[in-house]
Protein backbone atom coordinates (compact mmCIF):
# COMPACT_ATOMS: atom_id res chain seq x y z
CA UNK A 1 0.00 0.00 0.00
CA UNK A 2 1.29 3.47 -0.90
CA UNK A 3 1.87 6.00 1.85
CA UNK A 4 3.27 9.51 2.16
CA UNK A 5 6.10 10.69 4.41
CA UNK A 6 3.79 12.25 7.01
CA UNK A 7 1.93 8.96 7.36
CA UNK A 8 5.21 7.11 7.69
CA UNK A 9 6.46 9.44 10.45
CA UNK A 10 3.19 9.17 12.32
CA UNK A 11 3.12 5.37 12.16
CA UNK A 12 6.78 5.06 13.20
CA UNK A 13 6.22 7.41 16.16
CA UNK A 14 3.07 5.55 17.21
CA UNK A 15 4.92 2.23 17.27
CA UNK A 16 7.44 3.51 19.82
CA UNK A 17 4.70 4.06 22.40
CA UNK A 18 3.79 1.36 24.89
CA UNK A 19 0.43 0.43 26.34
CA UNK A 20 1.76 1.39 29.78
CA UNK A 21 2.96 4.87 28.73
CA UNK A 22 1.62 8.04 30.29
CA UNK A 23 2.10 10.46 27.46
CA UNK A 24 2.20 14.27 27.38
CA UNK A 25 0.78 15.06 23.96
CA UNK A 26 1.37 18.07 21.74
CA UNK A 27 -0.78 19.29 18.85
CA UNK A 28 -0.13 18.10 15.28
CA UNK A 29 1.90 15.01 14.43
CA UNK A 30 2.44 13.99 18.10
CA UNK A 31 -1.30 14.05 18.70
CA UNK A 32 -1.88 11.93 15.59
CA UNK A 33 0.83 9.44 16.63
CA UNK A 34 -0.40 9.08 20.21
CA UNK A 35 -3.99 8.54 19.18
CA UNK A 36 -2.96 6.11 16.46
CA UNK A 37 -1.09 4.09 19.11
CA UNK A 38 -4.26 4.09 21.22
CA UNK A 39 -6.35 2.90 18.25
CA UNK A 40 -3.91 0.13 17.32
CA UNK A 41 -1.42 -1.63 19.63
CA UNK A 42 -1.75 0.44 22.82
CA UNK A 43 -5.45 0.69 23.71
CA UNK A 44 -4.77 1.54 27.38
CA UNK A 45 -2.17 4.25 26.82
CA UNK A 46 -2.80 7.34 28.95
CA UNK A 47 -2.89 10.57 26.97
CA UNK A 48 -2.54 13.90 28.76
CA UNK A 49 -2.76 17.33 27.13
CA UNK A 50 -1.35 20.38 28.89
CA UNK A 51 -4.77 22.05 29.01
CA UNK A 52 -5.44 19.74 31.97
CA UNK A 53 -7.22 16.81 30.35
CA UNK A 54 -6.10 13.47 31.82
CA UNK A 55 -6.68 10.09 30.20
CA UNK A 56 -8.48 11.55 27.24
CA UNK A 57 -9.78 9.52 24.27
CA UNK A 58 -10.71 11.98 21.54
CA UNK A 59 -12.68 10.64 18.57
CA UNK A 60 -11.14 13.28 16.33
CA UNK A 61 -7.79 15.02 16.59
CA UNK A 62 -7.97 18.41 18.30
CA UNK A 63 -7.04 21.54 16.34
CA UNK A 64 -5.98 23.30 19.54
CA UNK A 65 -4.50 22.04 22.78
CA UNK A 66 -7.73 22.85 24.62
CA UNK A 67 -10.51 21.65 22.27
CA UNK A 68 -13.75 20.66 23.98
CA UNK A 69 -13.40 17.13 22.61
CA UNK A 70 -10.40 16.55 24.90
CA UNK A 71 -12.29 17.53 28.04
CA UNK A 72 -15.48 15.66 27.10
CA UNK A 73 -13.61 12.37 26.59
CA UNK A 74 -11.18 12.72 29.53
CA UNK A 75 -11.32 10.77 32.78
CA UNK A 76 -10.80 14.05 34.59
CA UNK A 77 -9.75 17.62 33.83
CA UNK A 78 -7.50 19.52 36.23
CA UNK A 79 -6.41 23.15 36.36
CA UNK A 80 -3.29 24.25 34.50
CA UNK A 81 -1.23 24.99 37.66
CA UNK A 82 -2.08 21.50 38.90
CA UNK A 83 -1.14 19.96 35.54
CA UNK A 84 2.32 21.51 35.53
CA UNK A 85 3.11 21.11 39.23
CA UNK A 86 1.58 17.81 40.39
CA UNK A 87 1.57 15.85 37.14
CA UNK A 88 4.49 17.08 35.03
CA UNK A 89 6.94 18.36 37.69
CA UNK A 90 5.68 15.56 39.94
CA UNK A 91 7.27 13.08 37.56
CA UNK A 92 4.09 11.22 36.58
CA UNK A 93 4.63 11.43 32.81
CA UNK A 94 6.68 8.73 31.09
CA UNK A 95 6.85 10.09 27.54
CA UNK A 96 6.66 13.53 25.98
CA UNK A 97 6.69 14.63 22.36
CA UNK A 98 8.34 17.78 21.10
CA UNK A 99 8.85 19.38 17.72
CA UNK A 100 10.32 22.70 16.72
CA UNK A 101 11.70 25.04 14.10
CA UNK A 102 15.31 23.97 14.76
CA UNK A 103 17.08 21.05 16.40
CA UNK A 104 20.82 20.32 16.77
CA UNK A 105 22.74 17.05 17.06
CA UNK A 106 22.39 17.11 20.87
CA UNK A 107 18.62 17.38 20.67
CA UNK A 108 18.42 21.00 21.84
CA UNK A 109 15.30 22.53 20.33
CA UNK A 110 14.42 26.09 19.28
CA UNK A 111 10.82 27.29 18.99
CA UNK A 112 11.48 30.86 20.12
CA UNK A 113 13.35 33.03 17.58
CA UNK A 114 15.35 32.88 14.38
CA UNK A 115 18.24 35.32 14.84
CA UNK A 116 19.00 37.30 17.99
CA UNK A 117 16.44 37.12 20.81
CA UNK A 118 16.17 40.89 21.27
CA UNK A 119 16.15 41.75 17.54
CA UNK A 120 14.73 38.59 15.96
CA UNK A 121 14.54 37.97 12.23
CA UNK A 122 11.53 35.75 12.85
CA UNK A 123 9.62 35.65 16.09
CA UNK A 124 8.29 32.10 16.65
CA UNK A 125 5.51 31.23 19.15
CA UNK A 126 7.90 30.41 22.01
CA UNK A 127 8.29 27.58 24.46
CA UNK A 128 4.87 27.08 26.04
CA UNK A 129 5.19 23.89 28.05
CA UNK A 130 8.34 22.65 26.28
CA UNK A 131 11.15 23.71 28.68
CA UNK A 132 9.65 21.71 31.54
CA UNK A 133 8.29 18.89 29.34
CA UNK A 134 11.89 18.35 28.18
CA UNK A 135 13.02 18.27 31.81
CA UNK A 136 10.41 16.12 33.52
CA UNK A 137 9.00 13.53 31.11
CA UNK A 138 11.00 10.35 31.65
CA UNK A 139 11.91 10.36 27.97
CA UNK A 140 11.33 12.65 25.00
CA UNK A 141 10.55 11.78 21.42
CA UNK A 142 10.96 14.38 18.71
CA UNK A 143 9.03 14.34 15.42
CA UNK A 144 10.32 16.70 12.72
CA UNK A 145 10.67 16.76 8.94
CA UNK A 146 14.33 16.69 8.03
CA UNK A 147 15.90 19.66 6.20
CA UNK A 148 19.07 21.72 6.58
CA UNK A 149 16.94 24.64 7.76
CA UNK A 150 15.58 22.62 10.68
CA UNK A 151 18.47 20.24 11.45
CA UNK A 152 21.18 22.78 12.23
CA UNK A 153 24.69 22.63 13.65
CA UNK A 154 23.76 25.08 16.39
CA UNK A 155 20.28 26.27 17.30
CA UNK A 156 19.80 30.06 17.48
CA UNK A 157 18.14 29.73 20.89
CA UNK A 158 17.75 26.80 23.29
CA UNK A 159 14.04 26.79 24.08
CA UNK A 160 14.13 23.28 25.48
CA UNK A 161 17.32 21.58 26.58
CA UNK A 162 18.39 18.26 25.12
CA UNK A 163 21.90 17.18 25.99
CA UNK A 164 23.55 20.64 25.86
CA UNK A 165 26.83 20.14 24.05
CA UNK A 166 27.76 16.73 25.34
CA UNK A 167 26.97 13.89 27.72
CA UNK A 168 26.56 14.32 31.46
CA UNK A 169 25.12 17.84 31.39
CA UNK A 170 21.64 16.78 32.43
CA UNK A 171 23.01 14.81 35.38
CA UNK A 172 25.14 17.80 36.41
CA UNK A 173 21.88 19.78 36.83
CA UNK A 174 20.49 16.83 38.87
CA UNK A 175 18.00 15.97 36.14
CA UNK A 176 17.17 12.28 36.40
CA UNK A 177 15.26 12.06 33.11
CA UNK A 178 16.78 10.87 29.85
CA UNK A 179 15.85 13.87 27.70
CA UNK A 180 15.39 13.46 23.95
CA UNK A 181 16.08 9.81 23.09
CA UNK A 182 14.68 9.45 19.57
CA UNK A 183 14.13 11.76 16.63
CA UNK A 184 11.66 10.49 14.06
CA UNK A 185 11.98 12.20 10.70
CA UNK A 186 10.57 11.60 7.24
CA UNK A 187 13.89 9.93 6.29
CA UNK A 188 15.12 8.01 9.31
CA UNK A 189 15.17 7.40 13.06
CA UNK A 190 18.01 8.91 15.08
CA UNK A 191 18.84 7.88 18.63
CA UNK A 192 21.13 9.33 21.29
CA UNK A 193 24.57 7.78 21.50
CA UNK A 194 25.34 7.45 25.18
CA UNK A 195 29.09 8.11 24.99
CA UNK A 196 28.78 11.40 23.08
CA UNK A 197 25.23 12.61 23.72
CA UNK A 198 24.88 13.00 19.93
CA UNK A 199 22.07 11.77 17.75
CA UNK A 200 23.11 9.09 15.27
CA UNK A 201 21.07 7.33 12.60
CA UNK A 202 19.91 3.88 13.74
CA UNK A 203 17.17 3.12 11.21
CA UNK A 204 16.62 4.31 7.66
CA UNK A 205 13.14 4.45 6.14
CA UNK A 206 12.51 2.21 3.09
CA UNK A 207 14.04 3.51 -0.12
CA UNK A 208 15.99 6.38 1.49
CA UNK A 209 19.71 6.75 0.62
CA UNK A 210 22.33 7.66 3.23
CA UNK A 211 23.34 10.65 1.06
CA UNK A 212 19.79 12.02 1.19
CA UNK A 213 19.92 12.03 4.98
CA UNK A 214 23.23 13.94 4.92
CA UNK A 215 21.95 16.39 2.30
CA UNK A 216 19.08 17.29 4.62
CA UNK A 217 21.12 17.64 7.80
CA UNK A 218 23.21 20.63 8.87
CA UNK A 219 25.79 18.58 10.78
CA UNK A 220 28.06 15.68 9.79
CA UNK A 221 25.70 12.72 10.11
CA UNK A 222 26.94 9.57 11.81
CA UNK A 223 25.39 6.13 11.44
CA UNK A 224 25.31 3.38 14.06
CA UNK A 225 27.34 0.22 13.37
CA UNK A 226 24.22 -1.68 12.48
CA UNK A 227 21.62 0.40 10.72
CA UNK A 228 18.14 -1.10 10.44
CA UNK A 229 15.63 -0.55 7.68
CA UNK A 230 12.43 0.88 9.15
CA UNK A 231 9.48 -1.45 8.65
CA UNK A 232 7.02 0.08 6.21
CA UNK A 233 3.58 0.97 7.62
CA UNK A 234 1.16 -1.93 7.58
CA UNK A 235 -2.26 -1.87 6.03
CA UNK A 236 -4.15 -1.73 9.31
CA UNK A 237 -1.97 1.08 10.67
CA UNK A 238 -2.56 3.15 7.55
CA UNK A 239 -6.28 2.44 7.58
CA UNK A 240 -6.63 3.45 11.21
CA UNK A 241 -4.64 6.65 10.61
CA UNK A 242 -6.60 7.60 7.49
CA UNK A 243 -9.92 7.01 9.19
CA UNK A 244 -8.81 9.22 12.09
CA UNK A 245 -7.67 11.98 9.71
CA UNK A 246 -10.89 11.75 7.72
CA UNK A 247 -13.07 12.03 10.84
CA UNK A 248 -10.94 14.94 12.01
CA UNK A 249 -11.24 16.80 8.72
CA UNK A 250 -15.00 16.36 8.68
CA UNK A 251 -15.38 17.55 12.27
CA UNK A 252 -13.28 20.69 11.74
CA UNK A 253 -15.07 21.63 8.54
CA UNK A 254 -18.41 21.36 10.28
CA UNK B 1 -19.03 50.28 42.81
CA UNK B 2 -22.33 49.40 44.35
CA UNK B 3 -24.03 46.94 42.04
CA UNK B 4 -22.38 43.65 41.12
CA UNK B 5 -24.20 43.03 37.85
CA UNK B 6 -23.03 45.67 35.38
CA UNK B 7 -23.09 46.30 31.65
CA UNK B 8 -19.92 45.49 29.73
CA UNK B 9 -19.37 49.17 29.01
CA UNK B 10 -19.71 50.03 32.71
CA UNK B 11 -17.48 47.22 33.94
CA UNK B 12 -14.63 47.99 31.54
CA UNK B 13 -14.77 51.73 32.18
CA UNK B 14 -15.07 51.24 35.97
CA UNK B 15 -11.97 49.07 36.42
CA UNK B 16 -9.63 49.60 33.46
CA UNK B 17 -7.27 52.56 33.21
CA UNK B 18 -4.42 53.58 30.92
CA UNK B 19 -1.25 51.74 31.96
CA UNK B 20 -3.14 49.04 33.90
CA UNK B 21 -1.80 45.52 34.26
CA UNK B 22 -4.52 43.29 32.84
CA UNK B 23 -4.82 39.49 32.71
CA UNK B 24 -7.50 37.98 30.46
CA UNK B 25 -7.36 34.25 30.95
CA UNK B 26 -8.97 31.11 29.52
CA UNK B 27 -6.79 28.27 28.21
CA UNK B 28 -8.17 27.98 24.66
CA UNK B 29 -11.59 27.65 26.34
CA UNK B 30 -13.73 30.57 27.66
CA UNK B 31 -11.54 33.36 26.27
CA UNK B 32 -13.17 36.73 27.10
CA UNK B 33 -13.30 38.11 23.55
CA UNK B 34 -16.27 40.45 24.03
CA UNK B 35 -14.54 42.14 26.98
CA UNK B 36 -11.33 42.49 24.97
CA UNK B 37 -13.24 44.14 22.15
CA UNK B 38 -14.80 46.58 24.59
CA UNK B 39 -11.30 47.55 25.80
CA UNK B 40 -10.37 48.32 22.18
CA UNK B 41 -13.56 50.36 21.70
CA UNK B 42 -12.94 52.39 24.85
CA UNK B 43 -9.40 53.05 23.60
CA UNK B 44 -7.26 52.20 26.63
CA UNK B 45 -3.51 52.69 26.10
CA UNK B 46 -0.19 51.44 27.47
CA UNK B 47 -1.67 48.30 28.97
CA UNK B 48 0.58 45.62 30.37
CA UNK B 49 -1.16 42.45 29.24
CA UNK B 50 -0.64 39.07 30.85
CA UNK B 51 -1.80 35.78 29.38
CA UNK B 52 -0.26 32.33 28.98
CA UNK B 53 -1.37 32.05 25.35
CA UNK B 54 -2.01 35.52 23.87
CA UNK B 55 -4.33 33.99 21.24
CA UNK B 56 -6.34 36.03 18.74
CA UNK B 57 -7.68 38.37 21.42
CA UNK B 58 -4.26 39.80 22.36
CA UNK B 59 -3.24 39.90 18.68
CA UNK B 60 -6.23 42.22 18.25
CA UNK B 61 -5.41 44.38 21.29
CA UNK B 62 -1.74 44.63 20.20
CA UNK B 63 -2.69 45.53 16.63
CA UNK B 64 -5.12 48.15 17.94
CA UNK B 65 -2.24 49.89 19.75
CA UNK B 66 -3.45 49.26 23.32
CA UNK B 67 -0.38 47.38 24.56
CA UNK B 68 2.94 48.56 26.05
CA UNK B 69 4.13 45.25 27.51
CA UNK B 70 3.25 41.56 27.22
CA UNK B 71 3.93 38.80 29.74
CA UNK B 72 3.25 35.43 28.11
CA UNK B 73 4.45 31.89 27.45
CA UNK B 74 3.20 30.79 24.00
CA UNK B 75 2.36 33.32 21.31
CA UNK B 76 0.87 31.44 18.38
CA UNK B 77 -2.53 30.98 16.73
CA UNK B 78 -3.43 27.54 18.16
CA UNK B 79 -3.49 24.87 15.48
CA UNK B 80 -2.98 27.50 12.74
CA UNK B 81 0.37 29.31 12.98
CA UNK B 82 1.48 32.84 13.76
CA UNK B 83 -0.13 35.82 15.42
CA UNK B 84 1.13 38.46 12.99
CA UNK B 85 0.14 41.58 14.97
CA UNK B 86 2.14 40.20 17.92
CA UNK B 87 5.06 39.36 15.61
CA UNK B 88 5.08 42.78 13.97
CA UNK B 89 5.10 44.48 17.36
CA UNK B 90 8.16 42.46 18.41
CA UNK B 91 9.97 42.29 15.05
CA UNK B 92 9.24 45.80 13.77
CA UNK B 93 7.88 47.82 16.69
CA UNK B 94 4.58 48.27 14.82
CA UNK B 95 2.13 49.86 15.64
CA UNK B 96 4.33 50.62 18.65
CA UNK B 97 7.28 48.93 20.36
CA UNK B 98 6.23 46.28 22.85
CA UNK B 99 8.23 45.14 25.85
CA UNK B 100 8.27 41.38 26.28
CA UNK B 101 8.41 39.41 29.53
CA UNK B 102 8.52 35.82 28.30
CA UNK B 103 8.19 32.69 30.42
CA UNK B 104 7.27 29.01 30.13
CA UNK B 105 3.77 27.68 30.85
CA UNK B 106 5.00 26.12 34.10
CA UNK B 107 6.36 29.50 35.22
CA UNK B 108 3.20 31.40 34.32
CA UNK B 109 0.96 28.85 36.04
CA UNK B 110 3.14 28.97 39.16
CA UNK B 111 3.18 32.79 39.06
CA UNK B 112 -0.64 32.97 38.98
CA UNK B 113 -0.87 30.50 41.87
CA UNK B 114 1.69 32.60 43.78
CA UNK B 115 -0.35 35.75 43.12
CA UNK B 116 -3.51 34.11 44.39
CA UNK B 117 -1.55 32.96 47.48
CA UNK B 118 -0.35 36.51 48.24
CA UNK B 119 3.25 35.46 47.64
CA UNK B 120 5.76 37.91 46.10
CA UNK B 121 7.20 35.18 43.89
CA UNK B 122 6.68 31.67 42.64
CA UNK B 123 9.18 28.89 43.28
CA UNK B 124 9.33 25.82 41.07
CA UNK B 125 11.67 23.53 39.16
CA UNK B 126 12.30 24.46 35.56
CA UNK B 127 14.27 26.23 32.82
CA UNK B 128 17.04 23.61 32.95
CA UNK B 129 19.57 24.67 30.32
CA UNK B 130 16.96 26.94 28.73
CA UNK B 131 18.14 30.22 27.16
CA UNK B 132 15.05 32.10 28.36
CA UNK B 133 16.66 32.20 31.81
CA UNK B 134 19.62 34.05 30.22
CA UNK B 135 17.62 36.70 28.36
CA UNK B 136 14.84 37.42 30.86
CA UNK B 137 16.23 39.08 34.03
CA UNK B 138 13.02 38.31 35.94
CA UNK B 139 13.88 34.58 35.94
CA UNK B 140 16.13 33.88 38.93
CA UNK B 141 17.92 30.63 39.72
CA UNK B 142 17.91 30.08 43.50
CA UNK B 143 18.85 27.32 45.94
CA UNK B 144 16.50 25.42 48.20
CA UNK B 145 17.23 26.68 51.76
CA UNK B 146 16.94 23.11 53.08
CA UNK B 147 18.58 20.89 50.46
CA UNK B 148 20.52 23.30 48.26
CA UNK B 149 18.73 21.99 45.19
CA UNK B 150 18.57 24.26 42.12
CA UNK B 151 15.18 25.95 41.94
CA UNK B 152 13.72 28.81 39.90
CA UNK B 153 11.83 31.87 41.00
CA UNK B 154 9.75 34.33 38.99
CA UNK B 155 7.70 37.30 40.24
CA UNK B 156 4.09 36.51 41.20
CA UNK B 157 1.38 37.79 38.86
CA UNK B 158 -0.72 40.50 40.55
CA UNK B 159 -2.90 42.12 37.88
CA UNK B 160 -4.75 45.39 38.47
CA UNK B 161 -7.64 43.72 36.68
CA UNK B 162 -8.35 40.12 35.70
CA UNK B 163 -11.06 39.41 33.15
CA UNK B 164 -12.51 35.96 32.54
CA UNK B 165 -15.56 34.46 30.88
CA UNK B 166 -17.63 31.79 32.66
CA UNK B 167 -20.73 29.73 32.02
CA UNK B 168 -22.99 31.02 34.78
CA UNK B 169 -23.46 33.49 37.58
CA UNK B 170 -26.23 33.81 40.11
CA UNK B 171 -28.12 37.10 40.46
CA UNK B 172 -26.06 37.70 43.58
CA UNK B 173 -22.89 37.36 41.50
CA UNK B 174 -21.50 33.96 42.46
CA UNK B 175 -19.68 32.55 39.40
CA UNK B 176 -19.57 28.97 38.13
CA UNK B 177 -17.23 27.57 35.49
CA UNK B 178 -16.48 24.09 34.21
CA UNK B 179 -14.61 22.21 31.52
CA UNK B 180 -11.03 23.19 30.84
CA UNK B 181 -10.65 25.64 33.73
CA UNK B 182 -7.07 26.74 32.98
CA UNK B 183 -5.73 29.35 35.41
CA UNK B 184 -8.91 31.41 35.74
CA UNK B 185 -9.48 30.84 39.45
CA UNK B 186 -5.89 31.77 40.25
CA UNK B 187 -6.01 34.79 37.92
CA UNK B 188 -9.15 36.14 39.62
CA UNK B 189 -7.85 35.58 43.15
CA UNK B 190 -4.49 37.19 42.25
CA UNK B 191 -6.08 40.43 41.00
CA UNK B 192 -7.09 43.68 42.67
CA UNK B 193 -10.31 43.74 40.63
CA UNK B 194 -11.99 41.02 38.59
CA UNK B 195 -14.56 41.27 35.82
CA UNK B 196 -16.45 38.12 34.82
CA UNK B 197 -18.58 37.91 31.70
CA UNK B 198 -21.04 34.99 31.68
CA UNK B 199 -23.28 33.09 29.28
CA UNK B 200 -26.23 33.08 31.69
CA UNK B 201 -27.42 34.72 34.85
CA UNK B 202 -29.61 32.33 36.84
CA UNK B 203 -31.63 32.51 40.05
CA UNK B 204 -29.51 29.86 41.65
CA UNK B 205 -26.33 28.07 40.61
CA UNK B 206 -26.79 24.34 40.44
CA UNK B 207 -23.24 23.01 40.46
CA UNK B 208 -22.58 19.47 39.25
CA UNK B 209 -21.12 18.54 42.64
CA UNK B 210 -19.61 20.00 45.80
CA UNK B 211 -16.17 20.44 44.18
CA UNK B 212 -17.20 22.53 41.19
CA UNK B 213 -15.12 25.62 40.44
CA UNK B 214 -17.01 28.48 42.09
CA UNK B 215 -15.87 32.04 42.59
CA UNK B 216 -18.00 33.59 45.35
CA UNK B 217 -19.51 36.99 44.53
CA UNK B 218 -17.25 38.71 47.06
CA UNK B 219 -14.16 37.67 45.07
CA UNK B 220 -15.31 39.38 41.87
CA UNK B 221 -15.89 43.08 41.24
CA UNK B 222 -18.38 42.91 38.40
CA UNK B 223 -20.45 40.28 36.62
CA UNK B 224 -21.64 41.00 33.10
CA UNK B 225 -24.22 39.06 31.10
CA UNK B 226 -22.64 38.53 27.65
CA UNK B 227 -24.04 35.47 25.85
CA UNK B 228 -21.51 34.33 23.25
CA UNK B 229 -18.85 36.47 24.96
CA UNK B 230 -16.14 33.85 24.41
CA UNK B 231 -16.69 33.44 20.64
CA UNK B 232 -14.81 32.43 18.49
CA UNK B 233 -13.31 30.38 21.35
CA UNK B 234 -15.85 28.16 23.03
CA UNK B 235 -17.98 27.70 26.13
CA UNK B 236 -18.31 24.10 27.30
CA UNK B 237 -22.02 23.20 27.32
CA UNK B 238 -23.00 26.23 25.18
CA UNK B 239 -21.11 26.38 21.87
CA UNK B 240 -18.00 24.89 20.32
CA UNK B 241 -14.80 26.46 19.09
CA UNK B 242 -15.14 28.25 15.76
CA UNK B 243 -12.04 26.77 14.18
CA UNK B 244 -12.86 28.45 10.86
CA UNK B 245 -12.62 31.87 12.50
CA UNK B 246 -9.16 31.02 13.85
CA UNK B 247 -8.07 29.89 10.39
CA UNK B 248 -9.59 33.02 8.81
CA UNK B 249 -7.76 35.24 11.32
CA UNK B 250 -4.44 34.25 9.73
CA UNK B 251 -5.21 36.32 6.61
CA UNK B 252 -6.53 39.34 8.52
CA UNK B 253 -3.68 39.33 11.01
CA UNK B 254 -1.02 38.99 8.31
CA UNK B 255 -2.01 42.17 6.47
CA UNK B 256 -1.94 45.65 8.04
CA UNK B 257 -4.72 46.93 5.77
CA UNK B 258 -7.02 43.98 6.33
CA UNK B 259 -6.45 44.34 10.05
CA UNK B 260 -7.27 48.08 9.86
CA UNK B 261 -10.54 47.21 8.10
CA UNK B 262 -11.34 44.67 10.79
CA UNK B 263 -10.58 47.26 13.48
CA UNK B 264 -12.77 49.91 11.87
CA UNK B 265 -15.63 47.44 11.61
CA UNK B 266 -15.25 46.54 15.29
CA UNK B 267 -15.27 50.19 16.33
CA UNK B 268 -18.15 51.25 14.08
CA UNK B 269 -20.65 48.40 14.34
CA UNK B 270 -19.61 46.90 17.61
CA UNK B 271 -18.86 43.49 16.18
CA UNK B 272 -15.64 41.59 15.69
CA UNK B 273 -15.61 38.46 13.61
Amino acid sequence: MEYNSTELMTVVAARILKNSDVCFVGIGLPSAACNLARLTHAPDITLIYESGTIQTKPDVLPLSIGDGELCETALTTVSVPEMFSYWLQGGRITAGFLGGAQIDKFGNINTTVVGDYHTPKVRLPGGGGAPEIAAFCHTIYVIMKQSTRAFVDKVDFITSFGHGDGPGQRKAMSLQTSGPSKIITDLCIMETEEATGEFIVTSIHPGVARETIQENTGWKVRFSEEVAVTEAPELEELEALRLLNEKTKKAHQG
Amino acid sequence: MSKKIQTLQEAISNYLFDGATVAMEGFTHLIPFAAGHEIIRQGFKDLELIRMTPDMIYDQLIGAGCVRKLRFSWGGNPGVGSLFRLREAIEKGYPQPMEVDEHSHAAMAAAYAAGASNMPCAIFKGYYGADLAKVNPSIKIISCPFTGERLVSVPAIRPDVTIIHAQKASKKGDVYLEGIVGVQKEAVLAARAAIVTVEEIVDELQPSGPNAVILPSWTVSAVVHVPGGAKPSYAHGYYSRDNKAYIAWEEISRDREKFAEWLNALKSNGHGI
